[in-house]
Formats: C-alpha cells, structure tokens, sequence
C-alpha cells in the first residue's frame, strides 16, 4: 500500500533529538505513547505465552488422530479428528465458491464496471457484506437451506428438511471470504499499471485474453493473499458454524455416498469445538478446548507467514 | 473461450469474447447484488410480525426480557394464540454499553500504539511488532472468549468483586465473574489489533515530505507526528474505527461465553457495580437461541434482532462511506497512492 515504505534511514539522526525542551503536553502525550506501546507489547507477550504454554501442556499428538467420543473424563472423550477434518472440509467448500466469485467479481469491478451505476452498487454491496455480522448471515442461511428446494442440501425427514450441513455452512462462509477475496485481488489487478494492458491490446489481445493471460498471472501474488486472507476468516468463524453446522461433535454423515454423504451431514470444526468445550459450552472440557485453540492459532500462524511471504512478492513485483 | 464459429474473423472472434465475457461477468456481480438484497428483504420480511406487533416499543423497557423469550417460544410450541410481546431494551443496552466501551478505549489506545509503532520505537522493536498486530488481528475470537472465560472472568469473579458487593445484589442477581467488565476487556483486546493495523497503514502512507517539512520548520517529532501524521491520515482512522465498531457489533460467539447470559440491563447510576453485572447482547441473544427457532414466533423475533443488526452495520457503512468521501482530497494532493 505505502508509496513511502517504513521510514528507517532518517531516524537515527532525528533520534539524537532531546525531549527534554518540549512543552510538557507534548512530553506527556509521548510518555502516553510509549506507556501504551510497551503495555501493548506486554499484552500481546502475555496472550501469545499463554496460550503457548497450555498448548504445550494439553496438545498430545493422540489428540490430533482420534475423534470425540462420550466419555465422563477428559482423559475419555478422543480428541480432535472430526472438528479438524469439518474446519477443512469447511475451508474447501467456502473458498470453492469464494474464489470464482470473488476473482469474477474483482475482474469486473477493475476492468469492465459498465454501467458506472451498477459498479457502484457493486462496490457498495460487497463493503456492507464486508460489515454484515456473520450471525445474520447465519440466519439468512438458515431460511435458504430449510426451503424444500434445496432439501437434497442436507438432510430431510418428513418432509421438513434440518437445513444443516456442511453445504450450508460451507455456502454462508463463502459470503464472509468473499469481500476480502474481492478487494485484495482488485487491489492487485489496479496495481498493474495501463501500458502493460495497452501492449497486449496492440498485438491484438482481446480485453478477456489480457485478463486470462497477462493481468490474473500478473496478479497471481494478490489471489493467493485473498485466497489466504479468506481461509483464516473463514475458519476463524464460529456464529456460522455454530448454527449452520447442526450440533454434533463427529462428522454424522447421511446417505449412503461417501464424500456426499459427508457433505450433506453435520460436524464441527475447531472453532465449535472450542465453544463447546469451553467452560460455557455444552462439554466444559477446558484442557481439551486450550489444545483445539492452540492447534487453530498454529493454522492461523502458518497462514499469516503465508500472508506475508505472498504480499512481499505482490510488492518485489515492480514494473518499470 | 475461443468461438465455436470458424466463420468469424479473427478481430470480431475478439471482440466477441469480450461482450461475452463482459455479460457473464456482469450477469454474476448482478447475481451477487441480487443474492444480498434478496438477503435484506428476507431478513426485514421474516423480522415484520414482531416489529409490527411491538412497534417501537420493542426497544423499549418493560418487564424481564428472558421472560419474554420464553413465553414466545413456548407460544410457537402449543397451538395457542403467538406471543410476540417483545421489549429488548436489556439486550440492546448491553450491546451499546459493551460496544462504546470497548470501541472508545480501544481507539484512543489504538492510536497512541499505532503512532508508537510507526514512529517512535525501536527499529528492532517495529520489525517485531508489525508481525505481532496482523496475527493478533487475525485470532479467531472464540480463542480470546476461551482466554477470557478461563483466566478474566475467574479472576474478576474471585479478585475484584467483594463478597459484599455480591450480597447487595443477591436478590436481583448473581455476580460470579461474568461480567460487562470482563466482555469490555476482551472485546477490546479483540477489536484493537485490527485498528492498529489499519491506523499503521496509514499513517505509514503519509507523504514523508510533509513529516519532513514540519520537522524543517522546528516543530518538535511529537507535536508533527500528531499534528500532520494523524490529521492525514484521517481516512484510515474513520476506516479503522467503523470496521471495529462492525466487529464489536456482530460479535456473538466470544460476548456469549463472557458477559454472562443474563437479559440483564446494567445501569451505570447504581456506582461502579454495574462494571461486574452480567449482560447479554443482540448478537449473543440470537446464537444462545438458535436452537428454537423452530418455533414461529421465535424465529420471527430472533430475525427482527438480526434486522436491528443489520440495520446498524449497513449505517455503519453508510457512515464510513460519507466520512471517507470529503477526506479523498488529502490522499490525491499528497500524491500518495
């Protein structure tokens, strides 16, 4: 984004500056700023140590290979198999839909956006997605996939379907990916500068062609920073996951079809595990809760780094 | 892509793809707009009985709320006449008192360590921090409500609240930790990392010329950073502040396990002791009665709250939107992208 780049060279020379002859608000708004900087560092510290550390002391690789399972003890109820498989069955399916979607929509907004009136629409609509808390989204999804249409979504007794499953989930999560997918693949295509489109245009490329051949591979770092982005959004939800998923700690598939099956079932995912096993949830295992949250930061971790790595190479990507 | 008809000319095959690909494109964004309007007026249609029944005193005080849900829910259970009497003043309160709380402290922090990240420390210390804000503004919060649940709220319960504060209040409710102190804390906690990020960023982007040029001048590193830097990047401020007031809003899952499930209105004119009365919040409310909304009456009003929600995040938009707008004028004659 910054033109300018964090400011390193000048400040060893302006450093040398005293504070001493300041008028004593600015002192004291300074003296704020470091009290607060360092409270901050000690929070983060605090937070990232902790969760470390009861991470290290509940997460046994068993936990990772064995699924939930009823038990009076924590040392009886399984691990964590199912709710990792439904976070990346969950992941999968949202960002399936997410990515065309959101690359589609990204390439209309910065290349074609004709009508002015319906790209401002557009635009206006994907920002109030953006804002929309994803409990409404929940129940919004929660109308759609009731309806008898979409009965073969999930599962149906009686002629009244449940309306929850990893479809439905999957499909609400998607509208949560969608707005980060949409603005930062836009961000990279508007970074491309004119004359690299005007060349291709003047071999006689049609505008489609440019953005299939030049522009998405030119971009490619951006897609996979909005592919990233998306996925921790995604699997960091719980309201979506909690209501649309149904309530069942293992994969509870319907049908006789494998992969369908599974589909079309209930589960839950790490961030459902958490909320049930917390102290207020409906299992109260905090151990086993503190190893799924340890696990989950660990995913979130990887992705950030992924993050990072992805969006130097969107800047190193310079066109003279 | 390539045309089925070999009749066409090469440049008309082109031009051809183009106003195809340009109406598939188009046809999905439309699509994508339908879909979420289409989101709006199920939402407001689904929500119009209990709105309609209550009219404004929906907002309003009157009774137990918890009462009340019950009473709906059990309504849309025996064949008797629906129950809509609703009035969430509790409910909204508590998401006010929580999201105001949080947003206010959570900015003005915000800023100070967004300018102190940017600014004023240690290079070794920036290079750490960058890194440290991004992953703290991308931890799920359900993580933060399971931090706040095991280590704030015991804490608050054991530590902070006296056990004759909690005699005063025995008969009309129990303080046990859940709390709007502890749901505050860790909203904060929650909601400040995503503004620093986006306040960094821009104060990152000021043109280093007017930083330079007021420094030139003898203005003190202080008084230029908070006089030019902040004022400039303004945008990013008002961006930053609207996207956490949205966060703060629709945060369902962590309040739920924090703030105590009580439709419980604190009110700040009984003296500190409304900080450790537990609460619970619009977006709490819907997620703690998912699990009826196969009752009509029930549905109905849990989606006249999520209209109220998404009523307000729509204007939180609108806001962020209009308070963008007359800024643009700054970005385009600093030059920066």
């Amino acid at each position: 984004m910054s033109a300018v780049g964090a400011p390193a060279s000048p400040g060893a020379v302006r450093r040398s500056e005293s504070s001493s002859s300041w008028r004593l608000s600015d002192r004291i708004g300074l003296g704020f700023a470091w009290l607060l900087g360092l409270l901050f560092c000690a929070v983060a510290v605090s937070i990232v140590i902790y969760l470390l550390i009861q991470g290290v002391r509940y997460v046994r690789p068993s936990l990772l290979v064995t699924s939930p399972s009823a038990g009076y003890t924590q040392s009886e109820t399984g691990g964590f198999l199912d709710p990792m498989i439904g976070t990346l069955i969950v992941a999968l399916l949202a960002m399936a839909i997410a990515m065309p979607v959101g690359i589609a929509t990204a390439v209309w907004l910065s290349e074609f956006a004709r009508p002015a009136g319906l790209a401002r629409v557009a635009e206006s609509t994907v920002e109030m997605l953006a804002g929309t808390p994803s409990i409404v989204l929940a129940l919004f999804g929660t109308i759609i996939f009731e309806s008898p249409a979409l009965g073969f979504l999930s599962q149906t007794s009686g002629g009244i379907v449940f309306g929850r499953s990893f479809f439905a989930a999957g499909a609400m999560l998607s509208l949560v990916a969608l707005p980060l997918v949409v603005s930062t693949v836009r961000e990279g295509l508007q970074a491309i500068p004119t004359h690299v489109r005007e060349a291709s245009y003047a071999v006689g490329k049609s505008k489609i062609a440019t953005t299939r051949r030049v522009l998405l591979p030119a971009a490619r770092p951006s897609v996979i920073t909005g592919a990233m982005l998306g996925v921790g959004r995604v699997i960091g939800d719980t309201a979506i996951i909690v209501v649309l998923l149904g309530a069942t700690l293992n994969l509870e598939g319907v049908g006789g079809v494998p992969l369908l099956g599974t589909l079309r079932g209930t589960g839950s995912t790490l961030t459902s595990y958490i909320y049930d096993n917390a102290p207020t949830g409906d299992y109260n295992q905090p151990n086993k809760a503190y190893a799924a949250a340890f696990v989950l930061l660990v995913i979130v971790l990887a992705l950030n780094a992924g993050v990072d790595v992805f969006a130097r190479r969107a800047k190193e990507l310079r066109w003279g | 892509m390539v045309s089925q008809d070999d009749t066409f000319v090469e440049a008309s095959r082109g031009i051809d793809d183009d106003r195809r690909a340009e109406l598939t494109l188009g046809a999905l964004v439309c699509l994508v707009v339908l879909l979420l309007l289409g989101m709006v007026a199920f939402v407001l249609r689904e929500a119009w009985p209990s709105f309609a029944h209550n009219g404004l005193a929906w907002f309003g005080p009157g009774g137990s709320v918890d009462n009340q849900i019950q009473a709906i829910f059990t309504s849309g259970d025996l064949r008797e006449a629906a129950q809509y009497t609703f009035h969430a003043w509790p409910i909204v309160w508590s998401t006010i008192l929580t999201t105001t709380g949080a947003v206010v402290i959570a900015f003005v922090s915000a800023l100070f360590v967004a300018v102190f990240i940017v600014e004023f420390a240690p290079d070794w210390l920036k290079r750490v921090l960058e890194p440290v804000v991004r992953l703290l503004a991308s931890v799920p919060s359900v993580i933060y409500g399971l931090v706040g649940v095991l280590v704030v709220v015991p804490f608050i319960g054991n530590h902070l609240v006296t056990q004759g504060e909690k005699a005063s209040v025995t008969p009309v409710i129990q303080l046990s930790g859940y709390s709007l102190l502890a749901a505050v804390l860790i909203l904060t906690v929650t909601i400040a990392p995503i503004m620093i990020a986006i306040f960094a960023e821009g104060l990152r982007s000021v043109p280093r010329g007017w930083i330079e040029g007021s420094l030139a001048l003898g203005v003190n590193r202080w008084r230029t950073y908070w006089k030019i830097a902040v004022r400039t990047a303004r945008p990013a401020l008002v961006a930053g502040t609207v996207l956490a007031v949205a966060r703060a809003l629709g945060e369902a899952v962590m309040l739920s396990m924090v703030s105590g499930s009580v439709g419980f209105a604190p009110n700040p004119a009984d003296g500190l002791i409304f900080l450790f009365e537990p609460s619970r919040g619009l977006a709490a409310t819907i997620i703690r009665n998912t699990e009826e909304l196969s009752s009509p009456p029930m549905k109905h009003t849990l989606y006249a709250i999520a209209a109220v929600l998404l009523f307000s995040s729509a204007m939180l938009s609108l806001i962020g939107w209009a308070a963008k707008r007359p800024m643009k004028r700054y970005l385009v004659a600093g030059g920066s992208p």
